[in-house]
């Protein structure tokens, strides 16, 4: 990552209980940098979603952002099982959440869907087994 | 129209957050899953629901919402109170379908 202001946030697997949280927090990190508008909104539903994949499949991930003056860069690394097709997961309506998740209004097959359409540059890394990089970009 | 007159219309009762029924309610926003609500709905919106767990509140402040409305007699978790309070999103409940709830407050938002 390139020089600026950089931070990290943890992120436990299965713990829907505080599913949004190091999201809320993270905004309000950004809103005290001074970033708002359109560009707070996208980078919020960006992390918000990549926050509840991280629940939803992996033990444990980590998200971190750097913050420069002409972007937002947002990595986000789990050790979830990985993404077989990256295509169909890409395709909205795809999800291989349970029931159980569903029931709570996540696993709609939108959370991909909605980071790429967030981001000016997106991009995901994947291993079966091993986890997966989501690279997500904000031009501010 | 802010939210304690959307109440009274409605006759909406109030669970928490009654600090915040004065904000202005600048549009609504109804649906069940969570992606669709991050993706779709807008600050300054009324969020009507059926969802009454947890999780519902972090979507509600991360997408600055007025407040939520559960629908269909729907009881908040206790859960969801208490972090409702905390973060200060009013929570509101009606007996009333969603489809009613909506279409008396888009009326009144746009008479």
């Amino acid at each position: 990552m390139s020089q600026g202001y950089k931070f990290s946030f943890p992120v436990k697997g299965d713990n829907f209980d505080d599913a949004g949280k190091a999201s809320v927090e993270i905004k309000r990190f950004l809103k005290g940098l001074g970033i708002t508008g359109d560009v707070l909104r996208r980078t919020a539903i960006a992390i918000y979603e990549s926050e509840v994949n991280i629940i939803s499949y992996a033990r444990q991930g980590n998200i971190n952002i750097c913050v420069t003056d002409a972007s937002i860069l947002i990595n986000i690394r789990d050790n979830g099982p990985g993404i077989t097709d990256i295509e169909q997961a890409m395709k909205q309506g795809y999800s291989t959440a349970d029931d159980h998740i569903r029931e709570m209004g996540f696993g709609a097959g939108m959370g991909l869907f909605n980071i790429k359409n967030c981001s000016d540059d997106f991009e995901i890394l994947s291993e079966v087994n091993r986890g997966t990089l989501l690279k997500i970009s904000i031009n501010r | 129209m802010n939210l304690t007159l959307l109440a009274e219309k409605l006759n909406l009762s109030v669970v928490c957050g009654g600090d915040g029924l004065d904000r202005e309610v600048s549009g609504g926003y109804m649906g069940d899953l969570l992606s669709d609500v991050m993706a779709n709905s807008r600050e300054g919106d009324v969020w009507i629901t059926c969802q009454s767990h947890q999780n519902i509140v972090a979507v509600s402040v991360l997408k600055e919402h007025v407040g939520i409305i559960l629908v269909l007699g729907k009881k908040p978790d206790d859960d969801t109170i208490e972090k409702a309070s905390r973060e200060g999103i009013p929570l509101l409940v009606t007996e009333l379908s969603g489809f009613e709830t909506v279409g008396r407050i888009y009326n009144l938002l746009h008479p």
